[in-house]
């Protein structure tokens, strides 16, 4: 049994909305510029309104409900008063076209959180334009070309990724105009030095990675990696993915980084929202702030201005100036945390996961047994040869548990993966519960395999049928 | 039959050839969704992107085992792709003219691809 | 740190299980020589009381659109936003959830894209749409690149004048690092302009200075050349304007903010992204699906994800991964709040309020028409005055005015607009000599 959809609910004479009366005259334009047939919205009351979206939201499963150990996604706490921070009229009732000096105070906001995440990432300068993780790469790697153009340097043509990169990272240096290639980890998880050495030439503009990478496992070869790349003229781009595992122990700029990129849908608190809205703000060593995009924060004596005299600027990757009222709510947990907490946060995230690697150690392999920063992955290798159980199995299985679960196949070096990122803002306690469903799913796994292959049981629906999503695509409704 | 290491096969026939992919590359991708057709005309050298195919969690792409052009695209396979899933051998992908009957020397036999495939699998 | 519920007698606890002695061990793999041997230089923590206070006072330095009535447009519009949605919007499970990547504990997400998505259909008469872009302007960007990527024989992007400055800067953008040459023409160059190697025009609709051109025109022309025609539209006009798909459009895209958000300072905001059954498979991003679950149920997914970054990496048609699921959330309740009857309302009242602002203003003798083309909720007069000084004035007197373009002041009216409010801006417009 499934929620009918609004539009099922619809029925002539039905109404949720009306506007005041006018005494405006109306105005009518030739039929030619007018719509001949109605768009289908629906036709309801605001009791149907309500209902239905109240109903189809117990069909979901929030952070505030419970753990979300999602690797590589930095589910943490949403904090509350920074919903309501972003709720104020001052921040939600300003155009972006106001004149500046009637807007000092989402200048200033702006201007004081690019300083902060400088001063967390070591960098010079900063944008909050990008509206998400990926805009943000894909903006740093725009800069970077930017760099090499502007010296007159058009030979180089490709960035390098490592083979357990984020499938944004690719993604991102296409949308740039660049190839990708590939450099392989080492048995170690670690990007193989010598495998980089050698691929890196002067027709390769940079090297994109996250440290920690992909797998939770810090790059200490990083300064090497950074001489590597810097030796041959490229630039070495941070995806800030990982920040969460570092922040006040160290700085992407000191680690021989020259651009990076921030999620702070991830480390900075805000709220994931199904999917989005999120803010990847970009910062940059001294030297390429010039191309920052337009326009700029800027002051000047006490007074704020957007500077759009950049000559050098990439342009614009975004209309206006940011999804600034996600950049309020980042704002707002770094003044709660303060330097002390943000450090708390990064050192608690990976006693967290250290922790819940050390209680599920019994049931599953671990292919990297060293500690690991705020995240580490598993492999389901061991159940899927004994009963041919995967770890999509396993993971459907903790849903029955109640826990959302982590990220699964991800980065593809190791088989079966399983990613947990449990965050700072989980206690002893739920930790304890989560190390104990996982082992008892691995006993399952040896006593019962088929209550797995047909997991989950308790959700609201069952296992879909994805093939068929695929095979026949069913986009809209429409009314019959 | 011949066979390539990333898991096409090619069947002569006269001045054409069929290519799809083989039982192990099915099984491997899971049910297929979708196959991006060879565009008609399209000359193509030995190991150049022919196509491509869709599954639920992944995208392959199939590439020319020989040089040649390609005459049409599996019409078949646009309302059913799951054909490739059940019968690899008979769901071909595409069918090609080929330019140079010798690479087809270079291509592995039945058994010299049964063989690989072992090898790949430890 | 409340918000790290680990205590020290837990963390002693957990460093014991984890073989360590202090939390300091954990970090052994960080070398050294990068590490940051000081505190970050940020403020001290505040408490929630303080932070209040702070951010209030922040806020309280901006003047909002509370006690200035906006006639600004542009991009972005001071529209109702019924009550219904903040209250929805505040569910936890809408707004705390992840992307819905595991279905059987998202549907809720899920079946509210899949809405979205038939909404965006149904205004912009597409076949299909995608769970959300990041803006208008990137998601104008993105079409042009996948128009011009996936056509094998044609390359240039056509963009008219017409569009927003800041769009035809993110197109410009997106378009310049691909290698993609970008010419922009007017509507009047266009119509005589050879079309056989450019892959797509780019139109906005209604224009960027409000008004709306001859579409059956411009639509037929580029579709006979062979061209693509992609559209970025105004929401609300879509509610009484001649639907693109009778233009022949074949993507339709464009700002969402309209639907339900505020203003914001820019952002976030909403791009939607719609096309023709043919470019399905070209669409960015997220998109939900229907279909059954192992015992029947009707259930949503995510669907068509081997054309994401994720699976397809460089080969994906966009590196997008966070889109702007709430936002499309936001407008889905909007829509349904609003309704069928009642969207149309708001744009007709949009409209009907606009025409009446200028022929008010072209009366006070003050202001010289531009043009003669028809217009929605936006258009352009020329003032006899300085139109900085003159909108300082209007500021002063509790007015935001409009925005200065190069062919003149460019206003908008929403539904919002009394009669009272505007009789009093072009009282206090009237009356302004520089």
């Amino acid at each position: 049994m499934t929620s009918k959809l609004i539009f099922e609910l619809s029925k002539v004479g039905k109404n949720a909305f009306s506007l005041p009366e006018s005494k405006i005259p109306k105005t009518k334009l030739n039929e030619k510029y007018m719509r001949k047939e109605d768009a289908e919205l629906p036709l309801v009351s605001e009791v149907d309104v309500v209902r239905h979206f109240t109903q189809i939201s117990q069909h979901n499963f929030g952070v505030d409900q419970g753990f979300y150990p999602l690797g590589s996604c930095t589910m943490k706490y949403n904090p509350k008063v920074n919903e309501d921070i972003a709720k104020l009229r001052g921040f939600t009732n300003i155009h972006p076209y106001q004149d500046p000096k009637t807007v000092q105070g989402a200048l200033k906001l702006m201007y004081d959180l690019e300083q902060y995440l400088c001063e967390i990432t070591g960098m010079s300068g900063a944008t909050l334009q990008p509206a998400a993780g990926a805009h943000g790469e894909m903006t740093g790697i725009m800069i970077i070309k930017a760099y090499h153009q502007s010296r007159n340097d058009m030979k180089r043509t490709k960035i390098i990724v490592p083979d357990s990169a984020h499938g944004t990272n690719p993604a991102s240096a296409a949308e740039a105009g660049y190839d990708i290639a590939e450099v392989k980890s080492n048995d170690q998880g670690l990007v193989d030095c010598d495998a980089l050495e050698a691929m890196m030439d002067d027709e390769t503009a940079g090297f994109m990675l996250t440290n920690p990478n992909t797998l939770g496992l810090f790059e200490s070869n990083i300064r090497k990696i950074a001489k590597i790349v810097h030796k041959k003229g490229g630039l070495l781009y941070y995806d800030g993915a990982n920040l969460n595992a570092i922040m006040g122990i160290a700085r992407p700029f000191d680690m021989g980084f020259d651009v990076v990129h921030c999620n702070l849908h991830k480390t900075m608190s805000t709220p994931h929202g199904g999917g989005g809205p999120g803010s990847g703000p970009v910062c940059v060593k001294k030297e390429l702030v010039p191309f920052l995009p337009v326009p700029v924060v800027s002051k000047k004596q006490d007074e704020y201005f957007l500077d759009y005299e950049r000559p050098l600027s990439i342009g614009k990757v975004k209309a206006f100036y940011s999804n600034f009222l996600v950049t309020v709510k980042a704002l707002s947990y770094i003044l709660s945390m303060g330097p002390d907490g943000l450090k708390a946060a990064s050192e608690g995230a990976v006693l967290n996961a250290n922790y819940i690697m050390q209680g599920v150690r019994r049931s599953f392999i671990i292919p990297y047994d060293r500690y690991c920063m705020h995240e580490f992955v598993l492999s389901g290798d061991r159940q899927k040869e004994k009963n041919g159980v995967t770890t999509l199995d396993m993971a459907k299985r903790l849903l029955d548990y109640g826990y959302h679960p982590p990220t699964i196949y991800f980065p593809h070096i190791v088989h079966e993966g399983m990613m947990i990122e449990p965050t700072e803002t989980e206690s002893k306690e739920t930790l304890d519960e989560f190390i104990d469903a996982l082992n008892k799913i691995a006993d399952e796994a040896e006593t019962d395999p088929d209550l797995l292959k047909t997991a989950p049981h308790t959700t609201y629906i069952k296992r879909p049928d994805e093939v068929g999503a695929a095979r026949n695509p069913v986009l809209r409704w429409k009314k019959e | 039959m011949k066979f390539t290491k990333d898991h096409e096969w090619i069947k002569k026939e006269g001045s054409v050839a069929y290519v799809g992919i083989t039982d192990y590359a099915q099984q491997q991708l899971g049910d297929i969704v979708y196959v991006e057709m060879a565009e008609e005309n399209m000359v193509l050298q030995k190991g150049d992107v022919l196509c491509a195919v869709e599954s639920v969690k992944t995208a392959a792409e199939v590439y020319m085992p020989v040089s040649g052009r390609v005459l049409q695209g599996n019409s078949e396979l646009e309302d059913a792709p799951e054909k490739v899933n059940e019968s690899p051998y008979e769901a071909y992908l595409a069918k090609i003219a080929y330019d140079d009957e010798s690479e087809f020397d270079e291509l592995m036999t039945e058994d010299e691809y049964t063989e690989f495939v072992e090898s790949e699998a430890k | 740190m409340r918000y790290i519920p680990v205590t020290p007698d837990d963390r002693e606890k957990m460093l014991k299980a984890c073989r360590a002695s202090k939390t300091e061990d954990l970090f052994s793999a960080i070398p050294e020589d990068v590490r940051l041997n000081r505190p970050l230089d940020l403020p001290k923590a505040m408490t929630e009381m303080e932070l209040v206070r702070y951010m209030e006072a922040m806020a309280s330095q901006n003047k909002t659109t509370d006690d200035h009535i906006c006639f600004l447009g542009a991009g972005a519009y001071d529209h109702y936003i019924p009550s219904v949605i903040g209250h929805m919007l505040s569910r936890q499970e809408f707004f705390t959830a992840y992307t819905p990547y595991q279905p059987e504990i998202s549907q809720g997400t899920l079946q509210a894209i899949f809405e979205y998505q038939t909404m965006i259909c149904e205004l912009t008469g597409m076949d299909v749409s995608n769970a959300s872009m990041y803006d208008g302007a990137s998601a104008l960007g993105e079409a042009a690149g996948i128009v011009s990527i996936s056509s094998r024989t044609r390359k240039d992007i056509v963009v008219l004048d017409s569009i927003n400055p800041e769009y035809l800067e993110v197109v410009h953008t997106y378009l310049k690092f691909k290698g993609i040459n970008m010419i922009k023409l007017s509507e009047k160059e266009l119509l005589k302009y050879d079309l056989s190697h450019v892959s797509g025009v780019c139109v906005q609709y209604p224009t960027f200075y409000g008004t709306i051109s001859d579409m059956d025109t411009i639509g037929k022309y580029i579709k006979e050349s062979g061209a693509e025609l992609i559209v970025c539209a105004n929401p609300t006009a879509l509610a009484i304007l001649e639907s693109p798909a009778d233009f022949g459009a074949d993507f339709v895209v464009g700002e969402g903010q309209p639907l339900g958000m505020p203003m914001a300072f820019g952002g976030p905001y909403l791009g939607f992204f719609a096309c023709r059954k043919e470019h399905m498979r070209q669409m960015p991003g997220r998109i939900v699906g229907k279909t059954a679950d192992s015992v029947g149920n009707i259930a949503y997914v995510l669907t068509l994800q081997a054309r994401e970054q994720h699976i397809r990496r460089e080969r994906a048609t966009s590196n997008i991964c966070s889109n702007e699921a709430l936002c499309a959330l936001t407008a889905t309740i909007y829509l349904s709040i609003t309704g069928k009857e009642g969207f149309k309302e708001v744009a007709s009242r949009c409209m009907d309020n606009a025409h009446y602002t200028y022929r008010e203003l072209i009366k006070t003798g003050k202001f010289e028409a531009v043009s003669k083309t028809p217009f929605f909720h936006e258009f352009v007069v020329k003032p006899k005055a300085d139109i900085k000084k003159l909108n300082k004035y209007l500021f002063d007197n509790g007015f935001i005015g409009g925005l200065e373009t190069d062919k003149g002041w460019l206003v908008a009216v929403t539904e919002k607009r009394t009669k009272d409010e505007i009789d009093a801006f072009v009282r206090k417009a009237g009356e302004f000599n520089d």
